[in-house]
């Protein structure tokens, strides 16, 4: 069997490009350290829900638009609506 | 075990992992470097072989199609265990979703919150229908296509009550579908092996023209199981969840 070509280097973006991966790259390492430093359970899912979609962006920058969908749709909707739920859930026990 | 012998150990254990993690670090390809045969094989064949322009659908639910079926049983698996958990135990009752403290009046959901929601359903159910039939052309698919579609169904409840999303989501239509579209991608896989193919082989005409909606074979059949089985399981998990929060209390 005849080798495989060598495999295709990501296409090296131009300056803008690798901006704006870097800058998100950068966001998305400060919305973690804000999701996790975040007590207030409510508050929790909105930083959580506004990551989700960072790292849709994020994704989308490294050219992967499906990932991006996912992301988006569980990341910043599906999960924080369940965990929304679950804290209602608890509270109504606590109170 | 004293505090400082707890930290000499955690320290011991620290600098093993970030000598081992950093060694790791410095044998990675370079960014963007991928080294294996795999993908450019995909990248140079998936289109021709497939007619799917699509090729992360491709690969997803016809090259490694049977991964997919093993996904798809996880999310299948998960709501039915949500159902089973979250079922009405000894000793709990269902209560109508009204407040029930006399003093206490429920604000009305505000407009602001009603229109956008009302506003979006109609949009929220195309995208996602658009989402699941275009697997083969598109970076979509029946994963993401199915969870915006439930999605439509959240906003129902958010613009009005709990009673209408229970009126349009009935658990057992629901569950129907849900089987339905687990099944059906099972069923999928197991016809090419009836028809002497392996399992989940393309064994559908792929249509003349790469990109057309019609074309792929079994790639837009199942991303479309996919979709009604992914939309159905997460309508059933969020309407387990509001149920739990609204009507079932411990008596």
């Amino acid at each position: 069997m005849t080798p495989v070509a060598a495999a295709t280097p990501y296409p090296v973006p131009n300056a803008l490009m690798a901006t704006l991966q870097v800058t998100l790259l950068v966001l998305v390492a400060a919305g973690a350290f804000v999701v996790v430093r975040t007590r207030d359970r409510v508050r929790l899912v909105m930083t959580l829900s506004a990551y989700g979609v960072l790292l849709a962006v994020l994704f989308f920058a490294f050219q992967a638009p499906d990932v991006t969908l996912s992301e988006l749709t569980v990341g910043a909707v599906a999960l924080p609506i369940a965990a929304l739920l679950a804290i209602a859930k608890v509270r109504k026990r606590e109170e | 075990m004293t505090p400082r012998q707890r930290i000499a150990a955690f320290g011991v254990a620290i600098a093993g992992l970030v000598t081992c993690y950093l060694w790791a670090f410095a044998g990675l390809p370079g960014f963007g470097r991928y080294p294996g045969p795999y993908g450019p094989v995909i990248l140079r064949n998936a289109v021709a072989q497939t007619n799917a322009t699509g090729v992360v659908s491709a690969i997803n639910f016809d090259y490694r199609g049977f991964d997919t079926v093993g996904e798809e049983f996880i999310l299948f698996t998960a709501a039915a265990g949500m159902a089973v958990v979250l079922r009405l135990l000894r000793g709990e009752g269902e209560r109508s979703p009204v407040d029930e403290a006399a003093g206490r009046r429920v604000p009305p959901t505000s407009g602001a919150v009603r229109m956008p929601a009302l506003l979006l359903i109609g949009p929220t159910i195309l995208i996602g229908w658009w989402l699941s039939s275009h697997a083969q052309t598109d970076p979509s698919g029946g994963f993401q296509g199915g969870v915006v579609l439930a999605t439509a169904f959240i906003l129902v409840y958010l613009s009005g009550e709990f009673i209408a999303f229970r009126r349009i989501s009935p658990v057992d239509l629901l569950d129907a579908v849900e089987a339905i579209g687990a099944g059906g991608f099972a069923a999928i896989g197991v016809t090419a092996v009836a028809l002497g193919f392996p399992y989940l082989y393309n064994f559908l005409p792929l249509g003349h023209t790469p990109g057309a909606v019609s074309s792929s074979g079994t790639i837009a059949l199942i991303s479309f199981f996919v979709g009604l089985e992914v939309g159905a399981a997460f309508i059933l998990i969020v309407g387990e969840l509001l149920e739990q929060t609204l009507i079932v209390r411990s008596r």
